[in-house]
Formats: structure tokens, C-alpha cells, sequence
């Protein structure tokens, strides 16, 4: 409180324009997605929803939508069902791996997002000829691999592992101890995890860019291919609804975390 | 024998995946640059002796290294108030952070298509103004590119900076002003010093998300202002010039590790906590 009094006015004022161009362009696109001319356009000139059941009426926009949700969902799932218990491998058994593991799993952070898209596409769906949903689903499972092993495992790093040795000492086999002792121990960790990981598979761009095929296309890569022919308000509208899933994520968050949580 | 190999049963599917899925395939696109018809790292030779080629690089790097101060500046000045506010107001201006940053790039980005474009807010609030005659596309220069990256990057830096400034003991900024240091030697020789670490962190992000980004380039800069990220697809997906492609993409994971490895060190060692 002694600390607030500090701050300069000139450091408010500045501070505070950043934030509104932070969030102005955002209620931009929402102008623009009402706006009842046939070309993009801010201020809004009329009003009208007919851009919003425009999306529906594209099929494209239907079926990438089902896409990256199918591959949002599968992949984070994926991600989770085999990062958790590398999480928890890394955690446990500390002396037993060996220590460069775990820099392996930061490699997905580390290697350039759309070299990874170009290389799965050369070499995995090329080179190996495996179907395209496939190497699309295993590249996002991938990409959000780092969040399962690091968000989990950063929550693993303050369990306390005598209360699961406690359960197995009274004859709780290994797999109940893990389900009933240790992942509501870590439920946190794995909720962070799962929030993160499928926005971060949802707004991909680098790594469908070059996993898309016949029938195969993600909805990030389908609005700039829309972009590229039109300029009207559908693409708008299209990320008003996007921006919806934002702010659901969003709820869920603060609801579960708190958003602070985003700070650290 | 159960027992010793559980931990590579557990940490097993995950290396797998790790190794068949990114190893494999980033490490033969890296391979196969080393050579080629015309001899010992050919493509390289190829590279840096077009223009062209070379001016890609140049540019993509000025783009980042120009994102990257703006977004530190604006990112720390955001982040200090933020870590002084009030609990509600804060919690408003993370939401203002927050928000951009979980919004897909395709959106943020087309975001500044529209601001800037012909009929863009940008050019009527400048044509009734009076300052132009007529509208003129502000797209596809440097500047658009630049000030939709900065735009997304900005809330990258506010939130890692906030947590950074947060974690300054209030006493140690307390017991300098009381021994009469100015507020800017407070800055200066106290908070600068604390935030560096944090602040290098987040300058390696902003620096590689820019350096290997394709979205924003593409949407803002078109063919004009072709950076490394759509260069590589270009290459690979117009041209079909796998070789160039993979040598753009090899180009981009030695720059990006060798700034990451380099750069944490730095923040390592400058850490005066840590001392």
C-alpha cells in the first residue's frame, strides 16, 4: 500500500493506454463482425447477425471446427495420459532416470513450432506415409506435451510422497494409491494442464499449417485460407465465437485457479 | 525386475513419442541440409549467396530484435504498475493481459488487418481528421508487422514481468530510498538489477516467438515483407524446394537454441539473488 502511492501519474496514464490497446482491437472485431456491409469496416454501419449464420452455412468452417476440437480434445487427453506418469516417473524415482530426461521433454517448447509442422510433414506423412489425421493429432499431442510433464510435474514437486508410501504400506495396490492418494493431490496441476494445453491446440497455426490434407484441415487454417479470398465480415464473425471460447476458458480458470495463477 | 523398470514404463510412452515424433523427423530435415548434390553444406553456400535469401534473414531478425525492445519497454512499464496496484484493479488489468494472450494469433492478428487496412479505422479517423486525402493501405509494410507483434507479444512480457516484480522484497526497494537514493537510482541500481533475469527470459521469448513466427507475418506482411517463417512454407509448399526449406528451417533452430542456451546463462549468472 506504501508502494502504490509511489507510482508516478504519468506511469498509470501510460500503463493504462497499453492495457486498452490491448483489449480495444478485440471489441474492433466485434464491431466489425455486425456491421451490415459486405466489406470489413469499423465503425459498424448498421447492425446485423447474418455474418454469424453465414459460418454456418460454410461447410469448411463446419467441419475444421469439428477438426480442431477433435484434435484439441485428443491430444490433450493423449498428452495427459502419457505426461502424467512421466511427470510422475521424473518426480519419484529422481535417481533412477537419468537426468537429461527431462530436458527431452522440453524440446517441443524449444524446437521452432512450424520446423516441427515442416519436419512431420516430410518425414512422418511423406517419408513414413502415415495418414494425415494422425501425424496432425500426434503433433499437437506433442506440442502440448510440455504443459502435461511441466505443469503436472511442478505440482508432483511439492507432494508429499510418504502419504502414498503410507497407502501402500496398508496394502493399497500401486494403481489405487495413484488414483485415490496422489492425482487429487495434483488435481490442480493436471486442471492447469488440461486449460493449457487445449488453447494451446486450438489456436495452432505453425504445426497444421503443414498437416492438412483432403478432408483434414484445422479451423486456425481454414480462416487465414478464407482470408486470402475474402475480406467480409464472416471471418470476424468467426472470431467473435473464438473469442467466446476465450472467455469460457477464461471462467474456467478464475473458477478453478484464480487467474493470478497466470502470473507465476 | 518389475520394480527397476518401472520408471521407463512410466516415462516410456512419453520419450517415445518425444523421440519417433520430434527427434526423428527435426533431426532428418537437419541431416539432410549438411549435403547435397553440389557438396558438403551446399545448401548454406546457396543460402547466404542469395540476395534475396540474406535479405529475408536480415529483415526477420531487425523485425524481432524491434518487437522484442518495444514489447521489454511497454511490457515493464505495464507489469510495475500492475505489481503496485490495488487487488481489483489489478485483477482487472491481468484480465486485460490474460484475455489477448489465451485469443489465437490468427484472431489478434486479423485484428490489425482491420484497424489498418483501406477501410480501416486507422485511415478514417485520419481521413476526418483531415490530416490525408484519401485512404492508403498501411498494410503489408514493416511497420504493420512490427505493431501486430508487438501487440502479441506485449502480454507475454506483462505477465512474466508482473510475477517477477512481484517477487521484489518491498524492504530492499524501502531500506535504498530511505538511505536517499532517487527513484531513478532506485530503478536503476535496485529493480533493474532484481527483474534482469525475468527480463531476459522474456526478451528470449518475444525474440524467438518473433524470429520463427508465421501468422502475423503472413496475414501483415504478405510477399512483400516475407520473413523466415513464411519463407520456409513458401519454399516448401509453393515452390516445393525442400532442400531451401529444410536449410530455412535449420537456420531457425540454431538461432532460436543458441539464444535460448546463451541467453539463460546470461539471466543465470546475473541473477544477484542467487550469488
Amino acid at each position: 500500500m506504501i508502494m502504490q502511492t509511489k507510482l508516478h501519474p504519468a506511469l498509470i496514464a501510460i500503463a493504462s493506454l497499453i492495457f486498452l490497446i490491448l483489449i480495444a482491437p478485440l471489441f474492433i472485431i466485434l464491431g466489425a463482425a455486425v456491421s451490415d456491409t459486405p466489406f470489413l469496416t469499423f465503425p459498424p454501419q448498421g447492425f446485423t447477425l447474418k455474418w454469424f449464420s453465414n459460418i454456418f452455412q460454410i461447410e469448411a468452417f463446419r467441419t475444421t471446427a469439428i477438426t480442431s476440437l477433435q484434435i484439441a480434445f485428443l491430444g490433450t487427453f493423449l498428452a495427459l495420459l502419457i505426461g502424467i506418469p512421466a511427470a510422475y516417473a521424473l518426480n519419484r524415482f529422481k535417481i533412477r532416470l537419468p537426468s537429461w530426461l527431462s530436458n527431452v521433454f522440453v524440446l517441443p517448447i524449444l524446437v521452432p513450432e512450424i520446423v516441427l509442422g515442416f519436419s512431420l510433414m516430410k518425414n512422418i506423412t511423406i517419408g513414413l506415409q502415415l495418414p494425415v489425421y494422425t501425424t496432425l493429432l500426434l503433433g499437437h499431442t506433442l506440442l502440448v506435451l510440455p504443459y502435461a510433464v511441466r505443469v503436472v510435474g511442478a505440482s508432483l514437486a511439492s507432494f508429499d510422497f510418504s502419504i502414498e508410501e503410507a497407502a501402500i504400506s496398508l496394502g493399497c495396490p500401486p494403481l489405487k494409491t495413484f488414483l485415490t492418494v496422489v492425482l487429487p493431490n495434483i488435481s490442480a496441476g493436471v486442471v492447469a494442464a488440461f486449460i493449457l494445453a487445449f488453447i494451446t491446440s486450438i489456436n495452432d497455426v505453425s504445426i497444421s499449417l503443414f498437416l492438412t490434407g483432403p478432408g483434414v484441415s484445422t479451423l486456425p487454417i481454414q480462416i487465414l485460407a478464407h482470408m486470402e479470398q475474402f475480406f467480409d465480415p464472416t471471418i470476424a464473425s468467426v472470431s467473435v465465437l473464438l473469442m467466446l471460447l476465450t472467455v469460457g476458458v477464461m471462467a474456467i480458470v478464475e473458477a478453478t485457479l484464480g487467474l493470478t495463477f497466470l502470473t507465476k | 525386475m518389475v520394480k527397476r523398470l518401472s520408471p521407463w514404463l512410466l516415462a516410456g510412452p512419453a520419450t517415445f513419442l518425444v523421440l519417433i515424433f520430434l527427434i526423428f523427423p527435426v533431426g532428418s530435415t537437419l541431416l539432410a541440409t549438411l549435403t547435397d548434390a553440389k557438396g558438403w553444406l551446399a545448401p548454406y553456400t546457396a543460402f547466404f549467396n542469395s540476395s534475396l535469401r540474406r535479405t529475408v534473414l536480415m529483415r526477420t531478425i531487425e523485425i524481432s530484435l524491434i518487437t522484442t525492445v518495444i514489447s521489454v519497454v511497454l511490457g515493464f512499464i505495464a507489469a510495475y504498475v500492475v505489481a503496485h496496484m490495488p487487488g481489483r484493479l489489478k485483477s482487472i488489468m491481468i484480465i486485460a493481459a490474460v484475455f489477448p494472450l489465451l485469443t489465437g494469433v490468427v484472431v489478434r492478428s486479423f485484428a490489425w488487418l482491420i484497424l489498418l487496412g483501406k477501410n480501416g479505422i486507422l485511415n478514417s479517423a485520419l481521413l476526418s481528421l483531415g490530416l490525408i486525402a484519401e485512404p492508403f493501405s498501411m498494410l503489408y509494410t514493416k511497420g504493420a508487422v512490427i505493431a501486430a507483434m508487438v501487440y502479441l507479444f506485449v502480454p507475454l512480457m506483462i505477465l512474466t514481468l508482473a510475477g517477477v516484480l512481484e517477487g521484489i522484497p518491498k524492504d530492499v526497494v524501502e531500506a535504498a530510498s530511505s538511505l536517499g537514493a532517487t527513484p531513478f537510482a532506485v530503478f536503476r541500481q535496485v529493480i533493474l538489477p532484481l527483474a534482469m533475469p525475468g527480463l531476459i527470459i522474456g526478451a528470449v521469448l518475444v525474440f524467438t516467438g518473433s524470429f520463427t513466427s508465421y501468422a502475423t507475418p503472413q496475414l501483415l506482411g504478405g510477399e512483400r515483407q516475407m520473413m523466415m517463417g513464411t519463407f520456409l512454407y513458401q519454399r516448401a509448399m509453393v515452390t516445393f524446394d525442400w532442400t531451401g526449406a529444410s536449410t530455412v528451417a535449420a537456420i531457425m533452430v540454431v538461432v532460436t537454441i543458441a539464444i535460448v542456451v546463451l541467453m539463460t546463462r546470461l539471466a543465470r549468472r546475473m541473477n544477484p539473488m542467487a550469488a
